[in-house]
């Protein structure tokens, strides 16, 4: 018995050792660079720092949550849609959804700026009918636009994938017992693939709220996110590691305090997948 | 008696997926508050036929009527029906209360309505106090319950029931069917109860319903389908039964197993070809020299109430319960009355059933022989 739960324990090995050495390691290094000033002593001054850079936190938050209520809108109708077609129209539906996924992440923000620049596809498009150019790149709009089309495929796939395994009979039982359309989708199918949202709802917030390669491609450098001004101290060099890693720090615990708020809505179904 | 009306008829419907017939032209009148069972093996119609009454699936062809009204187009959440799902189709985000509240809820009863019915139905099920239980904390039986009580809530006139006891172990299943008998009688509620165990069929229904290849074969009180089967194939599902091939000398009088015996039966033309179907209960097992008939004991199964034994009658293996000991290759003789006589037309299903030749222990060595000749 014994022997055998050691044989086990030997199987998770390798992925301990990495687990510490590429998360837990770097989280320590993170701590200690975000309590630390230049020569290594004990400091909060980084973290009194952090209300310099509030309009960054609020701006992030506030794109991030738009951008996931707009993918929440866009992802749940095409996952249940994805549900009513046949299995193969399904795989068919499901690369769509993944093939963008295949793609370098830089390379499909950076080809959103030929479609929205200012000579780009639309407005030569729209030149060509006769209207005014639009402006379109650098604009709060393209950087949510940019995280919608990014992040998209993580709020349909754990939808899709609840609201797949809805148990057939439970949609006839509702009807059996007087339900419309309208009633069957808000007593039955919206509850049931609740888990779903939740789990999509955090894997687009939490990718949204950090990123700092859409805004600076599709935002100029109008518009600065925690993501950008975490990436800049970084660049600045080795004197900056301090502030960077103590705002790094606090993003940490907002994202970890979302989620366990998040999960709380999904307590005991615990069907959705929650990295 | 109460007024006899049908409240559900169906007239002439035919189904098929794919190419593949599923009813064929099936016509049957529903009594008002009676139980009527669809009995039949796998893959006969029944389950579909009750899907056709519950509104989930349109006829090809032909109609459904209820209380004298096409009811074809109209759906399912438009249909005075309610049904019981095999699985039970309970809603797993809700709690015992909301599941059996959910059909009031969508008539928008007053909350404390929806209250005092839900109490009545949970009474009625015996489970009050579990309210507020989630359903996957219940064990099977008290979701059976919380789906008869989810369903009646709803004052169906008639309830459609897709073998919902198929999931539930013996002891419990008896005890359900008892209480669903009940509850059918209390409430005055009409019963579509579809199953494949014969058994439930006979103990709980007024009529049955014996289907098989999606055609009725059969619709008769449980006594008649079990006295009187139309066909070969309904006295094999129905029972046990020796189903041999016989010829009708005259009214009255039979022939088979190269003996003449007098029976009950008429309405044959002289010399008709016919199956004859003997109980296993029915046959008396009597010293050689008394036998009507007389063969060699080639298997012998003690059940407890009685013996199951397998007698070869030229060829022909019998079933018969006695309660009588005997021992393989005992030679015995068969005493049989006339009204254990059964005779019935032949059917497409002569000559398919009632050999036990699968029961004996020697089936190897006997089909040995076959392949020889």
């Amino acid at each position: 018995m014994n022997k055998k739960s050691f044989g086990n324990q030997l199987l998770a090995a390798p992925h301990v050792v990495w687990s510490v050495i590429f998360i837990v390691v770097p989280l320590f290094i993170m701590l200690y660079f975000a309590f630390t000033n230049a020569d290594g002593g004990f400091t909060l001054e980084n973290v009194k720092q952090i209300g310099l850079y509030k309009k960054a936190f609020g701006i992030s938050i506030l794109y991030a949550a738009i951008a996931t209520v707009i993918t929440l809108l866009l992802a749940y109708p095409m996952a249940y849609f994805m549900t009513k077609v046949n299995i193969s129209s399904q795989r068919m539906l499901m690369m769509i959804v993944m093939i963008p996924m295949w793609m370098n992440f830089l390379i499909r923000t950076y080809s959103w700026i030929t479609i929205l620049a200012n000579t780009g596809l639309i407005n030569t498009f729209l030149g060509k009918l006769g209207i005014e150019p639009l402006k379109l790149i650098n604009t709060p709009g393209a950087v949510i636009l940019g995280m919608v089309y990014d992040f998209i495929p993580y709020m349909i796939l754990p939808i899709y994938s609840v609201m797949s395994k809805i148990d057939k009979s439970l949609l006839e039982a509702s009807e059996d017992l007087g339900s419309n359309a309208f009633n069957k989708f808000r007593r039955v199918i919206l509850p049931l693939s609740r888990p779903g949202i939740i789990s999509g709802i955090t894997m687009v917030f939490v990718p949204s709220v950090s990123t700092f390669y859409i805004s600076q491609k599709l935002g100029g450098n109008k518009t600065m996110l925690v993501g950008d001004v975490i990436e800049y101290f970084f660049n600045a060099g080795p004197d900056y590691y301090n502030v960077a890693s103590a705002i790094s720090m606090v993003l940490m615990v907002m994202i970890l305090v979302c989620m366990v708020i998040m999960n709380r809505f999904s307590d005991d179904d615990s069907e959705g997948v929650i990295i | 008696m109460q007024k006899e009306e049908n409240i559900v008829q169906l007239k002439n419907i035919s189904v098929a997926f794919d190419d593949q017939v599923i009813l064929d032209d099936l016509s049957l009148d529903i009594k008002d508050k009676e139980f009527i069972t669809f009995l039949g093996p796998s893959g006969c119609g029944k389950t579909t036929t009750l899907r056709l009454i519950a509104g989930f699936l349109e006829p090809d062809e032909g109609d459904v009527l209820f209380e004298g009204k096409k009811i074809n187009g109209v759906p399912a959440y438009k249909r005075q029906v309610n049904t019981i799902f095999q699985r039970y189709a309970l809603f797993p985000h809700l709690n015992v209360y909301e599941n059996i509240a959910f059909g009031l809820r969508i008539k928008k009863w007053p909350e404390n309505e929806i209250k005092a019915k839900v109490e009545e139905m949970l009474k009625l099920v015996n489970l009050t106090g579990l309210e507020k239980r989630h359903i996957d904390t219940l064990s099977g039986g008290q979701q059976q319950r919380v789906a008869i009580a989810r369903a009646i809530a709803n004052h169906p006139k008639v309830l459609l029931l897709d073998e919902p006891l198929a999931a539930l172990d013996l002891k419990l299943r008896k005890d359900m069917q008892k209480e669903l008998k009940k509850i059918q009688q209390q409430l005055g509620i009409t019963f579509v109860f579809v199953t494949h165990d014969q058994e439930e069929a006979l103990t709980m229904s007024d009529r049955v319903v014996v289907m098989d290849g999606g055609k009725i074969q059969q619709v008769g009180t449980p006594q008649d389908i079990y006295n009187e089967p139309e066909n070969a194939f309904v006295a094999d599902f129905i029972g046990e039964s020796n189903i041999l091939d016989g010829k009708m000398i005259r009214d009255f009088y039979v022939e088979f197993s190269g003996q003449k015996f007098d029976c009950l039966d008429k309405g044959f033309q002289e010399n008709e070809a016919v199956d004859v179907v003997v109980r296993p209960e029915d046959v008396d097992i009597v010293p050689v020299e008394k036998g009507m008939l007389t063969g060699i004991v080639t298997s012998v199964s003690f059940l407890g109430v009685h013996y199951e034994i397998i007698v070869d009658i030229g060829g022909f293996k019998w079933m018969i319960q006695t309660t009588d000991e005997h021992f393989v290759d005992d030679k015995v003789g068969l005493f049989i009355e006339p009204d254990a006589i059964h005779i019935m037309k032949k059917s497409e299903y002569s000559g398919l059933y009632g050999d036990y030749s699968s029961y004996s222990e020697e089936i190897d060595h006997l089909s040995d022989i076959i392949e020889e000749e």
